[in-house]
């Protein structure tokens, strides 16, 4: 357990820029979600602190120590990587035992053995134990990649998208088991994902990564309801962000290009007529598809409305966001 | 009901290409089989015409392998003792005192060492040379890969002359070492390329993972890398060894006596005494049997796909 601190760090392959003088700290027993799209960088980031990488300049540390001429061994990381490699010759035992049974981390055999079906028991792999690496399913060896992970006690755990597998509840299950494992060691965990509720749910703060630069750093509420740009605010957002010209309901500030509407912050009495194109019962939720002047429109209403396609509706933005023509959150 | 799978070849399509393997198999077999059987034949039925498929084992030829004989009339053999052993009396059935033991276990045994000894090197430097190939910045690797290559671009006999020069004033002719050194010089671009090729396969993440586990470089590849590469490195094993144990035309050129091989010893049997075609057949028979042994134990290593499917792609 240990606060990271990446400061100015850039890393390029070739002619692309991975990571563009990232600068963030991950407080000691804080559980920090990275998003972007792919090529954002979340990946190299990890690979840079695991010191499977190299940056070209800027230094990284870990516990108030650079780490930067250390091997990945000797900066007491675990790391689970997307494509969870298990030791294919191995059985799941093995695979979870082998980071305690490396000469960096002696342990007692009775204890290894403690451990592994300790960490078995949480992923409920227990009764796989004893099957070869190969003989698991998708989500089995994903668990077991977690696993052998959390074996271990170091200062930091690398997840990159680790649940991204597994169908949708187990992932519920383990995305509140990690959580409670994270609070109750009081774990250091940088954590990638591409899903919303993942990051909503665990994170403490949320890193927004846009071509290898982090354009915000703050808590999942913030990030949601606070974005800096139209870019991070389309990260999050379930259905997503609705984006419209400025000036279509009126009243927008000075500059403001686009109107950023969450479907949440549409409210449905007074303002502009628009009409009801499809109707999506979700059971929990209720989705209204719109037309307002030619454009689409995403929005939630009463679980039992009776509205249905081609019902006039009346529509009128509550807490919207305002963009510039760069994207940047003016209001 | 029977169950149909479109993929699942018919009965016709099996039995049809069950078939065609029992045919090959019998073809390339054929010729082993004679050889075997003449190893076991007397001298007159190893050249009776019509060949004889059916006749009376006898270990004549054996015996003849393994000794060095005389021969003697009637009178002279019934003169001597008893025979005290059953190849001494094999030997006198056909007339023949034995004088001494042959040079064929020698040879033999020079033919397991040279023979083993550099496909243990080729496999070492072979497999360390190929992760280093697979896996670091190696400046000009390409140019490099393709410079080993090249030597195997001709015939390595092609170079017999200034190798047999070079071996002389290096005072290699005739020896062990120089044996191994030459034929690990002439494997070892096989072994780079075959294992180069099984190493690109291993998906980079195992060591990764492993360095993270706190393990070294050199630690990840042997406990890591190397029981993946174990299928690579066994075949690649059997072809250097096979490469090795029949190599004929340097063995003729650069051995003679200490160190020379089995191959160039077993034609030699056909001066001695008549052409004694049973021997010579004895003495293949047991040549091919280190090399069989060996794949028979690597076999289950040639089968591909241990190792398939642990890593999403």
């Amino acid at each position: 357990m240990a606060e990271v601190k990446l400061q100015n760090v850039n890393k390029t392959f070739g002619q692309q820029s991975a990571v563009v003088d990232l600068s963030m700290t991950i407080p000691d027993g804080s559980f920090v979600v990275l998003l972007g799209p792919t090529g954002a960088g979340k990946t190299t980031t990890l690979r840079l602190i695991s010191g499977l990488e190299r940056p070209e300049n800027g230094d990284i540390s870990i516990a108030g120590r650079s780490v930067l001429d250390i091997t990945p061994a000797e900066r007491d990381i675990a790391m689970v990587f997307q494509q969870y490699s298990l030791y294919p010759h191995m059985t799941v035992r093995d695979n979870l035992a082998f980071p305690l049974r490396s000469m960096l981390h002696k342990t007692p055999e009775p204890e290894i053995t403690r451990k592994v079906s300790e960490v078995a028991e949480v992923l409920r792999i227990s009764h796989k134990l004893d099957n070869k690496a190969t003989a698991l399913s998708g989500g089995e060896m994903q668990r077991v990649s977690i696993g052998r992970a959390l074996v271990r006690n170091p200062s930091i755990y690398l997840m990159d998208e680790p649940l991204s597998s597994l169908d949708a509840k187990l992932r519920a299950d383990l995305r509140v088991e990690l959580k409670s494992i994270q609070a109750n060691l009081g774990a250091t965990f940088l954590y990638v994902t591409h899903d919303q509720i993942e990051a909503m749910t665990m994170a403490t703060h949320i890193g927004v990564l846009d071509h290898g630069q982090l354009v915000q750093f703050g808590s999942p509420r913030e990030i949601y309801e606070n974005p800096v740009s139209l870019y991070v605010a389309s990260r999050l957002g379930i259905p997503r962000l609705n984006v419209l010209p400025a000036d279509i309901f009126g009243g927008a500030p000075k500059g403001a290009k686009s109107i950023g509407l969450r479907p949440e912050n549409i409210v449905q009495n007074g303002g502009k007529s628009a009409s009801v194109t499809r109707v999506e019962r979700l059971g929990d939720q209720t989705r209204l598809h719109l037309k307002l002047d030619g454009h689409d429109i995403i929005t939630l209403t009463d679980v039992h409305t009776r509205l249905g396609p081609g019902d006039p509706i009346s529509i009128q933005p509550h807490n919207p966001l305002y963009f510039d023509a760069a994207g940047a959150r003016i209001a | 009901m029977s169950s149909y799978s479109i993929t699942e070849p018919s009965a016709r399509q099996k039995w049809f290409a069950g078939t065609l393997v029992i045919l090959y198999a019998l073809i390339t077999i054929t010729p082993l089989l004679w050889i075997i059987a003449t190893g076991f034949k007397s001298s007159a039925d190893s050249i009776s015409y019509p060949p004889k498929v059916f006749f009376q084992p006898k270990l004549e030829g054996y015996v003849n392998l393994f000794t060095t004989r005389t021969r003697a009339t009637t009178e002279q053999l019934a003169t001597l003792p008893p025979p005290k052993t059953w190849y001494e009396q094999v030997a006198r059935d056909n007339a023949m005192v034995i004088s001494g033991p042959s040079r064929y276990g020698e040879r033999f045994l020079n033919s397991v060492i040279i023979g083993f000894g550099s496909t243990f090197l080729s496999i070492v430097l072979g497999t360390l040379a190929a992760y280093a190939f697979s896996r670091f910045k190696v400046p000009l690797k390409d140019d490099l890969l393709f410079f080993i290559l090249s030597t195997r671009m001709m015939p390595p006999i092609a170079v017999a002359i200034p190798i047999f020069l070079m071996f002389r004033a290096l005072g290699l002719s005739d020896t062990h070492l120089g044996m191994i050194l030459l034929y690990t010089a002439v494997n070892i671009s096989l072994a780079v390329w075959l294992i180069h090729g099984f190493m690109d396969e291993i998906p980079r993440e195992y060591e990764e993972a492993a360095l993270i586990d706190g393990y070294t470089r050199f630690q990840a590849f042997y406990k890591v890398v190397l029981p993946q590469a174990a299928t690579g490195i066994a075949s690649t094993a059997i072809f250097c060894l096979i490469f090795a144990w029949n190599e004929y035309a340097f063995a003729v050129l650069l051995t003679s006596g200490t160190a020379q091989t089995a191959p160039p010893f077993i034609p030699t049997i056909i001066g001695v005494g008549g052409k004694d075609w049973p021997a010579v057949a004895a003495g293949a028979t047991l040549f091919l049997l280190p090399v069989m042994v060996f794949t028979i134990l690597l076999r289950k290593h040639l089968l591909r796909g241990i190792t398939f499917g642990a890593v999403r792609k």
